[in-house]
This record gives C-alpha cells, sequence and structure tokens, in this order.
C-alpha cells in the first residue's frame, strides 16, 4: 500500500509522519499479536516511533444482550469476557447484583467464592505466563504451565461441568457445593503446581535469552501507569503497591493472610515476575480458605432470588411457580444503580449495573481491565524495538473477549 | 470509609455539586456540565482522585427531562475510595468537556461512549470508532435502537 493510500484510510497514524518513515500494520490476525487484535506502527528503522492499537474484532453487544435478558440470564454471558477466569466475572457480577438488592450470601458461600476466585486467577496468570514463554520460544516451560492449567480446568469441569464457560454463579448462591473428594484433588493439584512452578522458575529467571528479551522492554512508570488507567498486575509490577483484596476487601479477603507482590521498573520481566509471585500467593490463600472453609448452607433460603431444587419444581406447585417467576420475569431487583469492583486477574473488574425496579436489566455497563489497558499500550511500545512487541504484548494480557465485549 | 474526606469533598465543591449522597460506599455527586470540568480538576488536584475508572452513559429516553446520564467513576489510590460524577445531558445538546487533558485512559472510553451512546466529548479530536467500525448507523446502546436491527455491509477498500 502506498503512503497516500495509507493516509486516507488512517488519517491519525500518518498526520506528521513524513515520507521516510515506515508504516506496518500487525494483525488483527497474525500468529504473534496474542488476540485479535490490529497494532498500525510506524517506524523508524526497527524502532517504534508511534502506534495506533485497534480492538473491538470480538465485540458481541453484551451490553446490549444484557438489556434483553433477565438478571440472571446475564450470567453465561459474563463468563465470556474474560474467559480464562471466568469465575472471577461471575462473582463480581453477582457480588454487585446482591449488593443492590441487600443480599448477605452464607459464610460457606463467602469462602467458596473466595476459593474459586483465586483458583481462576491462578488459571488465568498460569496462561498468561505460558503465552509469553511460548512466544518467545520456550516450550518446555509453556507445557508446564498449561499442563496444570490444564489440571485445574478439568477439576473445576468436575464443580461445574464445564471447563471454561462455568456460569457456575446464583445470585445468592452458587449451582452446588463441593463433590465429594473435591478438596483433596485440590490440594493434588497445589502440589503439583509447586513441583512444576519451580522446574519454570530454574528454567526461566535466570535465562540470558529471556532476561535480554524481557528485561528493559516496555517499561511503564508508576505515574503513566495511573494515568493511562492501569491496574491489577501491570500497575503493581511499577512498584505500586496496590490491590483491591488488601485495599477495599471484598468476599473473605480480609481475614485471609496473603502479601501484594509488586516490581521494580515495569518492564515486561517485572510483569512475569509479579505474575509468578501473585501466583504463589494465590495458592496459599487457596489452602487458608480450604481449611477455614465453613460448613453450612450454601445457598440462601427462600426463593425469591435463588431457583427452586429442580425435584420441587416437578412435586408441588409453589416451586413450580418460583421457577416459572424467576425464569419467566427474573428475580425483581429493586430500582438503584451499583457499582462493584473485584480485583481480576487484569485488574479492576468493575460492573456498574441500573435497575428500573424489574427483573430485567436496564443497564449493565463492564469496567474491563483489558479494554483500558489496550487504550494505554502505545506507552509501552512507543521507543521500544518492533521485536518487543511481541513480550509487551503478551505481558499486557489482553484478553479479546473482556476488551471488546 | 473515609467520611472526613466526603465531607470535605462536599464543603469544598458546595457551589458546583447539586446532588450528593452516599450510595454502597461511593461518594455520588450531581453536576451540570457546565461545571463538571471544574469539579474534575479539583477532586484530581485536591484530593488526590488520580485513576479515572470508568466511563458510561444511560440512556432514560422518555422517562426523564433529560435524555442521558453520563457517570464517571474516579478512584483515589492515596485514600482508597471511589467518587461517582453523574451529569445529566439533553438529547440536543449531548455535548461534555473531554477529561482527555487530565485522564489519559479518557481517550478509549469516551471513543467507546461516543460511538454506543452519541454524546460529544467536545475537545477530544480522535472519536473514531473503537469497538464498532467505520460505516457502523446508529448509536446501538441508545434505547430506541432494536437489537435486532441489521447494519448495512460497508464497502471494502482496496
Amino acid at each position: 500500500m502506498n503512503f497516500e493510500k495509507v493516509k486516507a484510510i488512517i488519517p491519525s497514524i500518518t498526520k506528521g509522519s513524513t515520507e521516510d518513515s515506515v508504516i506496518i500494520n500487525l494483525g488483527p490476525s497474525h500468529p504473534a499479536t496474542h488476540g485479535t487484535i490490529q497494532i498500525i506502527a510506524e517506524l523508524e528503522g526497527e524502532t517504534i516511533k508511534r502506534t495506533d492499537i485497534h480492538c473491538g474484532y470480538l465485540h458481541r453487544g453484551f451490553e446490549k444482550e444484557a438489556e434483553a435478558h433477565t438478571w440472571h440470564g446475564v450470567i453465561p454471558y459474563t463468563d465470556r469476557l474474560n474467559y480464562c477466569s471466568g469465575l472471577i466475572n461471575n462473582f463480581a457480577y453477582a457480588d454487585t447484583v446482591e449488593t443492590l438488592i441487600g443480599l448477605q450470601i452464607t459464610p460457606r458461600c463467602l469462602y467458596l467464592r473466595t476459593l474459586l476466585s483465586e483458583y481462576s486467577r491462578l488459571a488465568d496468570h498460569l496462561t498468561c505466563v505460558a503465552a509469553i514463554l511460548m512466544e518467545l520460544g520456550a516450550m518446555t516451560a509453556f507445557l508446564y504451565l498449561i499442563t496444570i492449567r490444564d489440571y485445574i480446568y478439568e477439576h473445576l469441569n468436575h464443580l461445574t461441568g464445564a471447563r471454561l464457560t462455568y456460569s457456575y454463579v446464583r445470585i445468592g448462591g452458587v449451582a452446588n457445593d463441593l463433590p465429594e473428594g473435591w478438596l483433596i484433588r485440590l490440594e493434588e493439584i497445589l502440589q503439583f503446581y509447586e513441583n512444576y512452578v519451580e522446574k519454570v522458575h530454574k528454567l526461566v529467571d535466570r535465562n540470558r535469552i529471556f532476561i535480554d528479551r524481557t528485561r528493559n522492554t516496555g517499561v511503564l512508570s508508576t505515574t503513566d501507569a495511573l494515568h493511562w488507567g492501569f491496574t491489577g498486575p501491570i500497575l503493581r509490577s511499577t512498584g505500586a503497591k496496590h490491590d483491591l483484596r488488601k485495599d477495599n476487601p471484598y468476599l473473605a479477603y480480609a481475614d485471609l493472610d496473603f502479601e501484594v507482590p509488586t516490581g521494580i521498573k515495569g518492564d515486561n520481566y517485572d510483569r512475569y515476575y509479579v505474575r509468578m509471585r501473585e501466583m504463589d500467593e494465590s495458592v496459599h490463600m487457596i489452602r487458608q480458605c480450604a481449611k477455614k472453609l465453613p460448613s453450612g448452607p450454601i445457598n440462601l433460603e427462600g426463593h425469591k432470588y435463588m431457583l427452586p431444587p429442580k425435584e420441587l419444581v416437578y412435586k408441588e406447585i409453589e416451586s413450580l411457580i418460583n421457577h416459572f417467576k424467576i425464569i419467566m420475569e427474573g428475580p425483581i431487583v429493586p430500582s438503584g444503580d451499583c457499582y462493584r469492583a473485584h480485583e481480576g486477574a487484569n485488574g479492576e473488574l468493575g460492573f456498574y449495573i441500573v435497575s428500573d425496579g424489574s427483573g430485567v436489566p436496564y443497564k449493565i455497563h463492564v469496567r474491563a481491565p483489558s479494554f483500558i489497558h489496550v487504550g494505554g499500550a502505545h506507552i509501552m511500545l512507543q521507543g521500544g524495538q518492533l521485536a518487543d512487541v511481541v513480550p509487551t504484548f503478551g505481558s499486557l494480557n489482553m484478553i479479546g473477549g473482556e476488551c471488546d465485549r | 470509609m473515609d467520611f472526613e474526606l466526603f465531607k470535605a469533598i462536599k464543603k469544598e465543591l458546595i457551589n458546583e455539586v447539586t446532588e450528593s449522597r452516599l450510595t454502597h460506599g461511593i461518594l455520588e455527586l450531581k453536576m451540570s456540565a457546565e461545571n463538571f470540568f471544574g469539579v474534575v480538576s479539583k477532586l484530581k488536584t485536591s484530593f488526590d482522585f488520580n485513576l479515572l475508572l470508568d466511563l458510561t452513559a444511560i440512556d432514560y429516553l422518555k422517562q426523564k427531562e433529560e435524555r442521558f446520564d453520563v457517570i464517571y467513576h474516579l478512584y483515589s489510590t492515596l485514600h482508597l475510595v471511589r467518587v461517582r460524577l453523574k451529569i445529566s445531558l439533553s438529547e440536543e445538546n449531548a455535548k461534555i468537556t473531554t477529561l482527555t487533558t487530565l485522564y489519559g485512559s479518557a481517550n478509549f472510553m469516551e471513543r467507546e461512549c461516543h460511538e454506543m451512546y452519541g454524546i460529544d466529548f467536545v475537545g477530544n479530536d480522535d472519536l473514531r470508532p473503537i469497538l464498532l467500525y467505520n460505516g457502523f448507523e446508529g448509536y446501538p446502546l441508545r434505547k430506541d435502537y432494536p437489537i435486532e436491527k441489521e447494519q448495512p455491509l460497508v464497502p471494502y477498500i482496496k
């Protein structure tokens, strides 16, 4: 494509550029882009002068679709936001609706949700670190990490009936209690994790190639990170100790003992290391939750919000009516609005919901960390080499489902 | 929850803010579009609200006199509290000052809000579609946009 044509299609990138610079296009379908995203970069030699990032290739109208479903009907859609850690989305959404209604979930459910949130975070970070390593050519470490992730997915499949799109949460509880032997297998997997992650640390941490590719590439300062709205592991890698689990504790995090790992200078190596350390903290928290998991009911009583058990729906008229009302009209949420944020695997995952007092949401908005991160990604890419796009974008962990909604 | 801080904010912004309430741990402030930028500048400089979390709008169609509410969520990493700003805009004058001069993250969010609701962010010269594409007709998150509406084919540029 010649320069004049590029100018006509993408005026923003060509504004101020000269005939000497080369404009190249990466994506939206490129093996190294780690998701459907388009990066238009202006190069001088191999140095990136400017980038223009386009997302939205996976836009499926989540927010519009949510307005056509009942409060319960939205749950399967939330799975598909960050599909590497669907349970965190589930719980954040349910927590927002419960806060607006004023429901207090049972202590067992609280601890179970905390445990599963951390378990999902573990799976998400494993995916992210594995992808960075694979894109840099470290196939062995990738296979080690993906093996554990697969154990986790199979294990969650045992609990929820799905490997990725769990739809496990219900407003006022969860779909079902833990199956027998689930916690025993959990401990087995955590030991597998420790075993394999030790190997990954040995393979990668002091590896010359890995350090050369990641140290001092994609550097981000704390000021820039806050200015561009970064949260989660990326903000923490710059040295800022901000974690919603500590700062505004939700679920059972106030009762747990854990550390907030931070980086030194916010480059790709720090982002890798912060994620590795966070996984260790997650494992520590999972063990605490499993130990403290209270006995008692998992769901709230009454069927104003919760679906009645299926056997009863077939046997008694009251349950049949409850079931019908909740499915057809949706649980009645009082009018008002509410914003709740959970610490997602990528950063602050917020839901802003508006109800007009009916069983169908008036509006649901997701504060998706990936979308905001993509909006600030050019800061990390500018001034770097073209080859640095790969590790930088890997450590950004942009998840298309969440970014494009 | 930092009630002292909320009191100080309310006192400082008494002239600009028309309504305020504490809801689910978030201080909600309502103001007019003219005062909006001044309020955000004050919140950023005097009260350390250094993170623009979220920006969206609500379309009330005919339920309210002024059709749109633009919603901002700000967070302070120092005080660990959130503030919500609500600005009502009429359909004819759906314009508000951009925040890109204060927060870089506003750019993508304003682009999204612009394409979804058709709200104009004055001063932001990069309001290209972000989740949608050039040639998309209408504003999909407005309540009068039917969910099953089909879009025309856009020509392919070689």
